[in-house]
């Protein structure tokens, strides 16, 4: 099983004092934001924020996103160059419509990568969908690098340009599920939206739960407070924890015995199970289970 | 760089700094910290070096610190004197 990434926290790149401590909530991305969270006035002291932020010695066990503002802004390039030699592992590219979005970005950072002297290749690309145009393309934005290490739906952009607005989680019923499919085929991770009611956990665990069951390998996070609730969610059962525990013995024992499929209380137990059980197991591991 | 007229930049919040550039014929670094004891020659270590790496030789720099960690001392006054140089573009390579 790759690395888990469940929580990416997203921290405002003007806020000093933030960047500074951002890192003591662990969660599993820490994402610098470049774009909406910061005034336009304070664009070029954020970039230089995020660029001696993410060289911290405290930042680097944790996996770091920069989101840059879009290219055809004046800041993105500007942001790209402090986000790509300052050492981030990941550009997030906002309102990618087109595989070509991804294509420009790439061009970009494998111009910065070699004038500053970094690995040819070892920033990776996060394309976040914020559109109609965006769903619709998912599978050739998915597709478009070997860059390509993710892709995100952003959901309030979304909702405007589909004419509607946040409720229940119909409204992005396809978006979500076109994105994840668009995902899995290309082998990359998929983060889901946003829930912006800090102090609604209810409301927040219930789309946890909706979103785990897609499929999503995690969401992104305005607040720190959602982190512990998020992973929680994420953790296994102790009754998942113990029937994944029963299948994998008894795969063992099948195999022992040279059996290719085994039957555990009367359910077929083959191989799609069997790394299910496994990969339970390995989140119930204690730097993942539940506090 | 040369500071051609007054900037600023930063906030008073915890953690933070604001730091103020104005030209002037000489250098003049005057800094103001709730952790000047402690970090006081730190701090100047840090603004010097960064003014120093950007060829900043002649002009006034009024720091008031509020416990802000390196990085963000080093991005403050970077933004600043670019501000008061009224430069755009920055030389990656010096720092």
């Amino acid at each position: 099983m790759g690395r888990l990434r469940r929580s990416m926290l997203f921290i405002p790149g003007s806020n000093a004092a933030m960047l500074s401590t951002a890192f003591v909530y662990r969660p599993d991305s820490i994402l610098f934001d470049l774009e909406d969270a910061v005034a336009l006035r304070e664009k070029d002291s954020a970039r230089l924020l995020v660029y001696h932020a993410l060289r911290l010695p405290a930042y680097q066990s944790i996996e770091k996103v920069v989101r840059i503002n879009p290219l055809d802004t004046p800041f993105g390039n500007k942001d790209l160059e402090a986000a790509v030699r300052g050492g981030a592992d990941i550009i997030r590219l906002p309102k990618t419509d087109c595989a070509a979005d991804v294509q420009r970005l790439e061009v970009e950072v494998e111009r910065i990568e070699q004038a500053c002297g970094r690995e040819a290749g070892s920033t990776r690309l996060m394309a976040a969908i914020e559109s109609a145009s965006g769903v619709v393309n998912a599978l050739a934005i998915a597709t478009s690098s070997p860059r390509m290490d993710s892709i995100a739906l952003a959901g309030f952009d979304y909702v405007v340009d589909m004419q509607t607005q946040r409720g229940d989680g119909i409204e992005l019923f396809y978006a979500r599920c076109s994105v994840l499919h668009a995902a899995r085929f290309a082998k990359i991770d998929a983060f889901d939206v946003v829930f912006p009611d800090v102090n609604d956990d209810e409301g927040f665990l219930k789309e946890v739960a909706l979103i785990k069951r897609l499929g999503f390998n995690g969401k992104s996070l305005i607040n720190p407070r959602q982190i512990e609730l998020l992973h929680n969610a994420f953790a296994p059962t102790e009754e998942e924890v113990r029937r994944a525990e029963r299948i994998v013995e008894a795969a063992e024992k099948a195999e022992r015995e040279g059996l290719g499929v085994v039957s555990l209380n009367g359910r077929m137990v083959d191989a799609p199970v069997v790394l299910n059980a496994q990969r339970i197991l390995e989140l119930a591991k204690p730097a993942y289970a539940r506090s | 760089m040369e500071i051609t007229k007054e900037a600023i930049c930063g906030t008073l919040e915890s953690n933070d700094l604001l730091v103020k550039v104005a030209p002037r014929n000489e250098l003049e670094v005057v800094i103001s910290s709730e952790v000047m004891r402690q970090f006081g020659v730190r701090i100047r270590e840090v603004v010097e070096e960064t003014l120093l790496q950007m060829g900043v030789t002649r002009g006034q720099v009024v720091i008031e610190d509020k416990g802000a960690l390196d990085c963000a001392i080093r991005a403050r006054v970077q933004a600043a004197v670019l501000r008061g140089c009224e430069c755009d573009e920055l030389n990656w390579g010096v720092l």
